[in-house]
C-alpha cells in the first residue's frame, strides 16, 4: 500500500501542470459526451435541451450572422453603465463614511437599511418610476452594485493598520497625505474584493433586468428563443453569460496583480 | 485638560543654547490611571539617553508624547521641530518601494537623491527599489533608521528598535546607531528594556517606574564599551533598581555586550 501512495506522490510532483488540470476536465467532458449521445439517440428531445453540437453550430451561425455580437454589445453596455454609476456612488459614499465620523453617522445607517431590501424586489417600483426602457435596467444594476463597493471600501478604510497611520503622523504627513499615501493604498485590497463582488452582482442583475421587455440584448435573445422553443439559442446565451462572469473575474485578477504587486503572494510569483 | 493642547512641532523653535528636550512637571492620565507623574526630563543637544523600564512603566507614553503622536501642552513639553521615530516594528508602508518609504513626507527637491544617500548610510543602497515585504527584519529596521535620519532630526526617538532582532543583528545595529549618532549628532532617546543595551550605548540611563524617574546613571565609559568592572557595576546597580538580582547572573568578563541575561523579564 505504502509503495502505491509513494508512487502517486512522486508522480504528482513530476507530472506537469497541464496534465493535472487535464484531469479536472475529464468529468465535464464526460457530461458533454453523455449529453451529446442523449441528443443523438433521441433520449433528450431537442425541445427540452439541444445537444452540444447543435448548440455549437447555432453559436457559430449567430456569431457569423452578427446577431450575437450586436446583442452582446447591448448587454455589456447596460452592465457597464449600471456598474459605472454603482461604482462611483459606492466609492463616494464609502470615502465620506470611512474618512469622517460625521459621514459614517449620516451614511452608514442608510446603507445598512438599503442592504435589507433585496434589490430585485425593487424591480416593480422601478418599472412604475422609469417605465420599461433602459433606465430601470441600468438603475437596478447601479443600485445592486453600490453596496458591495461601499461595504468593502468602507471596512478597508477603517481596517488600515493604525500603527502605520501613527507612523505617518510621526513623520509629519498632513491629513491629505495620510489619506493618499497610507489610508487609500491600505484599503485597496478590500476595494478590489468589493469590485469583484460588484462585477458578479452586475451580471446577475443584468440577467433579471433584461427580462423587462428588452428589445435587444442577451435577455431579449433568450425571451425570443423561449417563445420559439429554441433551446439551442437559450443554451448559447447561457454560455455567453457564463463567459462574461469568467471574463469579469479575470479582469479583477489582472487588476489585483498590477495594483497589489507589493503583496508577498504576488512578489513570489 | 485646562492648558491649551497643541502639537509642539510647528511653533516652538529651539534656542541655540538650551537643551534639545525639556519636559517640566508633565503628567499624563488615561481615565483614572496616571501613567506619567510630574516628569522632569532634560536631554541635551546631541546627548544619547536610554530610558529603561518594565512594561507598563510609561516609557511608550513618554516616547509618543515626545514624538508628537500624542498632544502635550507647550509649556510642559518642548522638543525640536525635526523629530523622527524608529519603531520596534519597522512600520514601513508595504505598498511603497523602499526608497519611497524613506522619502515619505519629505519636502523640497531631490527627494530620491536624499533617500538614496540615507539608504547608502545604512548600507542598503542595493535595496532601493524592492518591496518592503522582501526585506529581512534587520534590513527593515535599517530602512526605518534611514527614514528617520533623512529628516535630519534634532531628536531621534528609538522605541525598542532592536527588540525583535536576533542577537548578532542587534550587535550590528548597535554599531550602526552609534556611528550614525556620531555623524549626525541628534539628541537620542532610546527606549529599551535591555539593561546591557542601555549601558553599552547611552551617555545617561534613566529608569522609569510607575511614571516616575526612579533612577539615573551617567555613563562616562569610552565607546565601544567592554564589559569591564565599571560596566558590570553600573549594570548591577540598574538591575537592582529594576528589582532584578543580577549577582548570580553576571556574565563572564568580555562576553558579548548584548548578552541577553541583562533583559528584564517583566
Amino acid at each position: 500500500m505504502s509503495s502505491i501512495t509513494l508512487d502517486r506522490k512522486t508522480s504528482s510532483f513530476t507530472v506537469p501542470r497541464f496534465r493535472l488540470r487535464g484531469g479536472r476536465w475529464v468529468s465535464p467532458l464526460l457530461l458533454l459526451l453523455v449529453w451529446e449521445l442523449g441528443s443523438r439517440t433521441g433520449v433528450i428531445p431537442e425541445r427540452i435541451l439541444a445537444g452540444p453540437s447543435a448548440v455549437a453550430l447555432t453559436f457559430w451561425s449567430m456569431v457569423v450572422g452578427g446577431e450575437l455580437p450586436a446583442n452582446l454589445a447591448v448587454s455589456l453596455a447596460r452592465a457597464l453603465a449600471g456598474l459605472a454609476f454603482g461604482l462611483s456612488a459606492g466609492v463616494v459614499l464609502a470615502l465620506a463614511a470611512g474618512l469622517s465620523r460625521g459621514g459614517e453617522t449620516a451614511i452608514d445607517p442608510l446603507m445598512q437599511l438599503k442592504r435589507t431590501i433585496p434589490v430585485l424586489a425593487l424591480t416593480p417600483l422601478f418599472i412604475v418610476w422609469f417605465g420599461i426602457g433602459e433606465t430601470p435596467k441600468i438603475t437596478l444594476i447601479a443600485v445592486a452594485t453600490v453596496f458591495p463597493i461601499y461595504m468593502n471600501l468602507f471596512s478597508g478604510i477603517r481596517g488600515v493598520d493604525a500603527r502605520l497611520i501613527e507612523a505617518g503622523k510621526s513623520f509629519g504627513l498632513s491629513q491629505a497625505e495620510l489619506i493618499r499615501h497610507v489610508i487609500l493604498p491600505g484599503a485597496l485590497p478590500s476595494f478590489l474584493v468589493g469590485l469583484r463582488y460588484a462585477l458578479g452582482v452586475s451580471l446577475l442583475v443584468l440577467v433579471v433586468a433584461e427580462q423587462i421587455n428588452a428589445s435587444a440584448g442577451i435577455g431579449h435573445l433568450i425571451n425570443n428563443a423561449r417563445d420559439f422553443m429554441r433551446t439551442d439559442v437559450i443554451v448559447v446565451c447561457l454560455v455567453v453569460y457564463a463567459s462574461l462572469g469568467l471574463a469579469a473575474d479575470q479582469l479583477v485578477r489582472t487588476l489585483e496583480a498590477r495594483a497589489l504587486a507589493w503583496r508577498p503572494t504576488f512578489i513570489k510569483s | 485638560m485646562a492648558s491649551p493642547l497643541a502639537r509642539p512641532s510647528n511653533d516652538w523653535r529651539p534656542s541655540t543654547a538650551g537643551p534639545a528636550v525639556q519636559v517640566r512637571n508633565f503628567s499624563r492620565r488615561f481615565g483614572d490611571v496616571t501613567v506619567l507623574h510630574d516628569l522632569d526630563i532634560q536631554i541635551g543637544r546631541g546627548e544619547f539617553v536610554a530610558l529603561l523600564g518594565r512594561s507598563g512603566s510609561g516609557k511608550t507614553t513618554l516616547l509618543r508624547t515626545l514624538a508628537g503622536i500624542d498632544p502635550a501642552p507647550l509649556d510642559q513639553v518642548q522638543t525640536p521641530t525635526a523629530r523622527a521615530v524608529v519603531f520596534q516594528d519597522a512600520r514601513l508602508l508595504p505598498w511603497k518601494k523602499v526608497w519611497r518609504n524613506v522619502a515619505l513626507g519629505l519636502r523640497g527637491g531631490d527627494i530620491r537623491a536624499r533617500a538614496e544617500a540615507a539608504l547608502t548610510e545604512v548600507g542598503l543602497e542595493h535595496r532601493l527599489d524592492v518591496w518592503p515585504a522582501t526585506l529581512s527584519g534587520g534590513e527593515a529596521q535599517r530602512v526605518s533608521l534611514a527614514r528617520a535620519l533623512v529628516r535630519d532630526p534634532g531628536l531621534l526617538l528609538l522605541d525598542e528598535p532592536f527588540a525583535a532582532l536576533d542577537a548578532l543583528t542587534r550587535l550590528k545595529m548597535h554599531e550602526l546607531v552609534l556611528s550614525l549618532w556620531k555623524r549626525h549628532a541628534p539628541a537620542v532617546l532610546l527606549v529599551t528594556h535591555d539593561v546591557d543595551e542601555a549601558v553599552a550605548l547611552a551617555d545617561r540611563v534613566l529608569v522609569l517606574e510607575d511614571g516616575r524617574i526612579a533612577a539615573e546613571e551617567r555613563i562616562d565609559l569610552p565607546r565601544p564599551r567592554a564589559t569591564d568592572a565599571t560596566f558590570q557595576d553600573i549594570r548591577a546597580r540598574l538591575l537592582a533598581k529594576l528589582g532584578v538580582d543580577a549577582g548570580q547572573r553576571r556574565p563572564v568578563e568580555g562576553a558579548l555586550l548584548a548578552f541577553p541575561s541583562g533583559e528584564i523579564v517583566a
